[in-house]
C-alpha cells in the first residue's frame, strides 16, 4: 500500500528530430545551427504555389522506429493538415498524421521498480511523422515588443511518440525516456540532443486519488495538466514530482476533478523548480484536420515492413539479455555496456570472446576503456587500440610479464601512441623480471637494511613496505607483491 | 489577313518560312492589346519589353540555325495565378498585389523552355474563385463579343484575350469549370486536362485536389500544341501523374468512325437556355454524321455535384489561404487599427473583439483588407464545414458524393468513349447581373464541376451562337488521360464547322 492515498498517472509525448540530411518535404539542409532563415526555400517558407514532396529517408527512419517499438504498421498511411495560425507556422497548417498514423499499439519495456525483477511494459499509443514549425523569438525588454522568426527549423522531420498513461512515477518517466533515447540512438533515428531541441518532452500528469485510502474504494481523477518547457530528463523528473505534490494540494484545497476542470497547460520553470500556468495559446483548439491533398497516401506493402524488420539492428533490450545469457554479465554491467552504444558492445564481445573471460573483459571495458574514452571525450570508434591488442596485453599480465597496475599504464600508452602492447612495453622499458634476479635483489635489500628487518621481526610488519619501495626504485619492473612475499620469506618471521 | 487572326500553328509556319519574324509577330499582338484592351481588360500586366527581347533572341537563334523550341516565337498569355521568377503574380488579389515570387512555376518554366513569348498576365477572379472575372481586385474583364457582358471566369482574361485576338494561345486553370466556362462564353476552346496531367508546382492553390492547369486556344490543333508543351510528370508535384504524354497533334486527323458518344440528355433540360440546348443537339447530330454512334447515358448523382463541390473546394481553400496572414507573404495591414466608421459594415470579419492581442488584430485586419468578399465567403464556408461537429455532416459527406460521381463516370465509360453535353446552361450574362446572388453564380457551374470532382479531362468547343450572337460551347468528357480523344473529336468537329474562325468586332 502506498504511503499516499493516490496513484500517479503520467503519459509522455516525445518529439524527436530525425537524422535526415534534408527536411521532410523539401531539400533544404536540416542541420542545426545555421544563421537564421538561411536554410529555407519556397516549400518550407510556405510560399504560394509551392508543393511538398515526401523525404523517403524520413519515412524509412519512422518505419524503423514503429517496428522497433513493436507497433502495428497499417498498410496505408496518409498525411493530414493540422490547421492553426501562428507566426512560426508559415503555411497556416502543419502537415502531420491524424487518423492513420505510421504505427500504433506499440510497447517499450523499461526496468522494473528496483532495477531487477520483471521489466515494466509502457504501451505506445501512436507514432507519427510531422513537420516541425519555425522558432519565434520574442524581445519584450524595455517596452519594445519585437518578435523575430527563424524558419530554418520549419519543415524538419519530427517523429512524435505518444505513450499511454502507463507511467506511475517520476522515476519511471525518466526510465522510459532513458530507454527510448537509447533505442532511438541505436536505431540511428535521432541524436536525441535535448539542448539542440532534437528531443522534446511534454508530460500529461494527473492523480487517481482514493480518499478512503482503500484499494477498492472510489477513485477521483484530478484535472490533467500538460507540462511543457522541460529541457532535460532530470527536469522531467523534477517537474512531475512538483506537479504531483501541487495537484494533491490543489485537490485537497478545491476538490477540482477532471470532470469539473478543463485540461491545463503549465510550463516548468527550471530555476524556481515550479510549474506555472501558461497563457492560453492564441489559437483555437479545433485544428480542422483533413487529408493533405498535395501528398499521396503512402502504401506500405508487407514485404517492405518485413525488409525493414529484417535489417533492424539488435535492440538494446535484446543486447542486455544476450550479455547476461551468453557472457554471464550481471544486469548493472550489461546495462552500463549497452548504454555506451553499439560499437562499444561489439568491442566488448570481441575482447570477451578472444580472452575467454567475459567478466574480466567487462571490468576492463567499464573501468579502463571507458575512462580513456571519457577523458578524451571520444567514441570507441576512434580508439587506437584494437580488441586483439587489448587481449594481448591482458594475456601478458596472466603470463606475469607485467603487473596489472603497469598494464594500466601500458594501455594508456597504447591509446596515446597507437602502438601494440609489446611495442608500448618495450618503449616503457617493461620486461618480466627473472625469478632468480628478483630473489637476488630481495636478498640484497634484506642484507643491507638491518634496521628494517629488526623492526619487522619486532612485529612492525608495515615496515616491510620500505623494502618494497626500494625494490621498485631499483627495478621498476619488479612485481611488488612478489617482492613482498620473497622478503617475508627471507626475514623468516 | 492580320497576323493576329492567324492560329498558332499558322504562325509557326510563317515564322519557319520567314514570312514574318518573331519580333514583328510579337509587336502585332502588343499593338492589338494596346488598341483593344482598354475596352476588354483581359490583362493585368503586359511584359512588352521582355516579350520583344525574347522574340529578338529567338529571331537571332533562328538566323544562326540554332535549336528552337516547339513554341518558338509564339506569344502565350498566362493567367496571373502562376508564379514566375521576379514576375508580379497577383492571383487577382490585393493580397498579392506586390508579390514577386522567387521561383518559376513548372508550367512557366516549360513555356520558357519551349521558347514561347510570355506576353503578359491575364485577369482572373480573385484566387480563381468566381465564374465571371468580376471578382478581380483590379478591374473586371469584359466579353469581347459584348463588352456589357462577363467573359466568364475565373480564367476570364485568358478566354477574352483569345477571342479579342490579343494572343493566339493562353493558359487557364480549372477548379470547377474555370477554363471551360469562359471558353464557352468567349467562343474559344478550353481544355481541362486529367487531374495530375499538368504540374501544379507554382500554381497558387485554390482547391488542391481539384485545381488543374490547361491550354486555351481557338482551334483544337493549337490546343493540342500547347498541351504537349505543358503536360508531363513533375517530381516537384507529388500528385502529378507518371503517365507518358501522347503526341496530341498526331491523332487529330483520325476519323471518328465507331466513336461511341454518350449523350447525357437528362442534363440539359431544366434551366438550360433553349438556344444552348438546341446548339448541343445540332453538335451531337453532326458527330453522328461524322461517324459517331450516339448512346444515351445517365449520371445519376450529377445533381449533387454542385453541393459537393461547394463544400470540398472551400474546405481546401480555407486551409490553402491560411498562409496569407500578414506575417510572411502578401498584404500586411498598417500598424494602426482601423475600427469604427472606416470599416465596411457589410464586410464580415471587419469588426474585431476589443480584447484581441496585437497578433490576432494584425491577422484580422490583414485578411479583412487583403481579401475580397467572395474569397472571405469561401474561407468562412470551408472553415465552418471542417469544424469539429460539422465535418462529418459536410466535408466527409461531400467526399462520399464525390466518390459516387466518379463511379457514375466509370460506369458510363464502360459503355461509351466520350460524353457530350453543354458547357454552361446559359450564354454570357450581363456584368453585375449575378454578382449579388452567389447561389445563381454557383449554379452556372452545374455541368463543369463533375470533371473536377472525378479528375477527368473535359473540353469546351464553340458550336453556335444565341439570338444575340453570343457564343455557345459544347463540352466533351473523356476517361482519365484520354485528352487525345477529346482533341481529336474537337478537331474533327472544327474541320466540319467554322464557329472557331468567327470573331467579335472590336475596332
Amino acid at each position: 500500500m502506498n504511503a499516499v492515498p493516490y496513484e500517479i498517472v503520467v503519459g509522455l509525448e516525445v518529439h524527436v528530430q530525425l537524422l535526415t540530411r534534408t527536411k521532410l518535404f523539401c531539400r533544404c539542409d536540416a542541420s542545426f545551427g545555421a544563421p537564421p532563415n538561411t536554410r529555407t526555400c519556397p516549400v518550407c517558407l510556405g510560399l504560394p504555389g509551392a508543393l511538398p514532396v515526401m523525404n523517403g529517408r524520413a519515412f524509412e527512419l519512422a518505419l524503423r522506429t514503429g517496428i522497433a517499438l513493436d507497433g502495428e504498421i497499417p498498410d496505408r498511411m496518409k498525411w493530414d493538415r493540422k490547421n492553426y495560425f501562428y507566426p512560426d507556422l508559415p503555411k497556416g497548417y502543419q502537415i502531420s498524421q491524424f487518423d492513420l498514423p505510421l504505427a500504433r499499439n506499440g510497447r517499450l519495456a523499461i526496468e522494473g521498480e528496483h532495477g531487477d525483477g520483471p521489466p515494466r511494459i509502457i504501451r505506445i499509443q501512436r507514432v507519427h511523422l510531422e513537420e516541425d514549425a519555425g522558432k519565434s523569438m520574442h524581445d519584450e525588454h524595455e517596452g519594445r515588443r519585437d518578435s523575430r522568426i527563424d524558419l530554418n527549423r520549419a519543415g524538419t522531420p519530427l517523429l512524435e511518440i505518444v505513450s499511454e498513461p502507463d507511467i506511475r512515477s517520476a522515476r519511471e518517466a525518466k526510465a522510459y525516456l532513458t530507454e527510448l533515447k537509447l533505442l532511438l540512438t541505436y536505431l540511428d533515428v535521432s541524436d536525441c540532443n535535448m539542448q539542440e531541441g532534437s528531443l522534446r518532452v511534454d508530460a500529461n500528469v494527473n492523480l487517481h486519488v482514493r480518499p478512503d485510502a482503500s484499494p477498492h474504494g472510489s477513485v477521483i481523477e484530478t484535472p490533467i495538466v500538460e507540462i511543457k518547457n522541460m529541457n532535460s530528463f532530470r527536469a522531467v523528473e523534477r517537474a512531475i514530482e512538483y506537479e504531483v505534490a501541487r495537484q494533491y494540494d490543489e485537490w485537497t484545497a478545491t476538490g477540482a476533478t477532471r470532470a469539473t476542470a478543463p485540461k491545463q497547460t503549465r510550463g516548468w520553470d527550471d530555476r524556481e523548480e515550479v510549474t506555472l500556468a501558461m497563457r492560453r495559446k492564441e489559437e483555437s483548439s479545433d485544428y480542422r484536420y483533413f487529408p493533405e491533398p498535395d501528398l499521396l497516401p503512402v502504401v506500405v506493402p508487407r514485404s517492405r515492413i518485413d525488409a525493414v524488420a529484417a535489417e533492424m539492428v539488435e535492440r538494446p533490450a535484446a543486447i542486455r539479455e544476450r550479455l547476461g545469457r551468453e557472457w554471464g554479465l550481471d544486469a548493472a554491467a550489461a546495462d552500463l555496456i549497452v548504454h555506451q552504444g553499439r560499437a562499444f558492445v561489439a568491442y566488448f564481445v570481441d575482447v570477451a570472446r578472444e580472452l575467454g573471460d567475459p567478466r574480466r573483459a567487462a571490468n576492463w571495458m567499464q573501468q579502463d576503456v571507458l575512462r580513456v574514452l571519457n577523458e578524451r571525450s571520444m567514441g570507441i570508434g576512434r580508439l587506437a587500440v584494437a580488441p586483439g591488442e587489448l587481449v594481448d596485453l591482458l594475456r601478458r599480465v596472466d603470463r606475469g610479464e607485467l603487473t596489472r597496475s603497469r598494464a594500466k599504464d601500458v594501455f594508456q600508452r597504447m591509446v596515446e601512441t597507437g602502438r601494440s602492447a609489446v611495442d608500448a612495453m618495450r618503449a616503457m622499458g617493461i620486461e618480466s623480471v627473472d625469478r632468480s634476479a628478483l630473489e637476488a635483489l630481495c636478498r640484497e635489500l634484506v642484507d643491507s637494511n638491518p634496521r628494517i628487518v629488526a623492526d619487522v621481526k619486532a612485529g612492525k610488519s608495515q615496515a616491510i613496505g620500505a623494502l618494497v619501495g626500494q625494490a621498485k626504485r631499483r627495478n621498476p619492473n619488479a612485481d611488488p607483491s612478489e617482492v613482498l612475499r620473497i622478503c617475508i620469506e627471507l626475514i623468516g618471521t | 489577313m492580320e497576323l493576329t487572326d492567324a492560329t498558332a500553328t499558322e504562325l509557326l509556319g510563317k515564322l519557319a518560312s520567314r514570312a514574318c519574324s518573331a519580333v514583328e509577330l510579337t509587336r502585332s499582338f502588343l499593338d492589338r492589346i494596346a488598341r483593344t484592351d482598354s475596352s476588354v481588360g483581359a490583362f493585368l500586366s503586359i511584359d512588352e519589353r521582355g516579350a520583344l527581347a525574347s522574340a529578338a533572341a529567338i529571331d537571332r537563334r533562328r538566323a544562326a540555325g540554332g535549336p528552337l523550341g516547339p513554341l518558338a516565337g509564339i506569344p502565350v498569355a498566362v493567367k496571373d495565378v502562376f508564379c514566375g521568377r521576379g514576375v508580379r503574380s497577383t492571383c487577382g488579389s490585393r493580397m498579392l498585389a506586390d508579390f514577386h515570387p522567387p521561383y518559376d512555376a513548372t508550367l512557366v518554366a516549360r513555356l520558357r523552355a519551349a521558347d514561347a513569348i510570355l506576353i503578359g498576365r491575364t485577369n482572373m477572379d480573385e484566387f480563381a474563385m468566381g465564374s465571371s472575372t468580376e471578382n478581380s481586385a483590379f478591374h473586371p474583364t469584359r466579353n469581347p463579343w459584348d463588352i456589357g457582358r462577363v467573359p466568364g471566369g475565373s480564367s476570364g482574361g485568358s478566354a477574352a484575350c483569345l477571342a479579342a485576338r490579343q494572343a493566339p494561345l493562353a493558359i487557364g486553370t480549372d477548379t470547377g469549370g474555370s477554363i471551360r466556362q469562359p471558353a464557352a462564353f468567349c467562343g474559344v476552346i478550353g481544355l481541362k486536362p486529367t487531374y495530375g496531367r499538368v504540374s501544379r508546382h507554382g500554381l497558387v492553390a485554390f482547391a488542391s485536389s481539384l485545381d488543374q492547369a490547361g491550354p486555351m486556344a481557338r482551334t483544337a490543333e493549337d490546343t493540342a500544341l500547347l498541351l504537349g508543351v505543358i503536360a508531363g510528370h513533375d517530381p516537384s508535384d507529388s500528385t502529378s501523374a507518371r503517365v507518358p504524354v501522347s503526341g496530341y497533334r498526331q491523332a487529330l486527323g483520325e476519323p471518328l468512325n465507331g466513336l461511341r458518344l454518350g449523350v447525357v440528355r437528362g442534363q440539359w433540360t431544366e434551366g438550360v437556355e433553349r438556344a444552348v440546348a438546341s446548339a448541343i443537339e445540332r453538335a451531337a447530330d453532326l458527330f453522328r454524321e461524322l461517324g459517331a454512334e450516339l448512346v444515351d447515358v445517365d449520371l445519376p448523382h450529377h445533381a449533387y455535384g454542385i453541393a459537393a463541390y461547394y463544400v470540398i473546394a472551400p474546405c481546401e481553400a480555407s486551409s490553402n489561404l491560411a498562409r496569407y496572414d500578414g506575417i510572411h507573404v502578401g498584404y500586411r495591414a498598417a500598424a494602426a487599427p482601423r475600427r469604427g466608421p472606416g470599416a465596411a459594415e457589410d464586410d464580415p470579419g471587419a469588426a474585431g473583439d476589443a480584447d484581441d492581442s496585437p497578433l490576432i488584430d494584425l491577422y484580422r485586419r490583414s485578411r479583412t483588407e487583403g481579401f475580397g468578399l467572395e474569397v472571405k465567403r469561401r474561407v468562412m464556408l470551408g472553415t465552418f464545414a471542417l469544424s469539429a461537429g460539422y465535418q462529418d455532416r459536410y466535408y466527409v459527406k461531400a467526399l462520399r458524393v464525390r466518390r459516387l460521381i466518379r463511379e457514375d463516370y466509370d460506369a458510363a465509360f464502360q459503355r461509351v468513349d466520350l460524353l457530350i453535353g453543354p458547357t454552361t446552361p446559359t450564354t454570357a450574362y450581363r456584368i453585375g447581373e449575378r454578382s449579388a446572388d452567389p447561389l445563381a453564380m454557383y449554379l452556372g457551374d452545374l455541368f463543369t464541376v463533375g470533371a473536377n470532382l472525378a479528375g477527368l479531362p473535359a473540353i469546351s468547343v464553340p458550336c453556335g451562337a444565341d439570338g444575340a450572337g453570343l457564343p455557345i460551347g459544347f463540352q466533351l468528357h473523356a476517361p482519365p488521360f484520354q485528352e487525345e480523344s477529346l482533341l481529336r473529336a474537337a478537331h474533327q468537329y472544327q474541320s466540319a464547322t467554322d464557329w472557331h474562325s468567327r470573331g467579335p468586332e472590336l475596332e
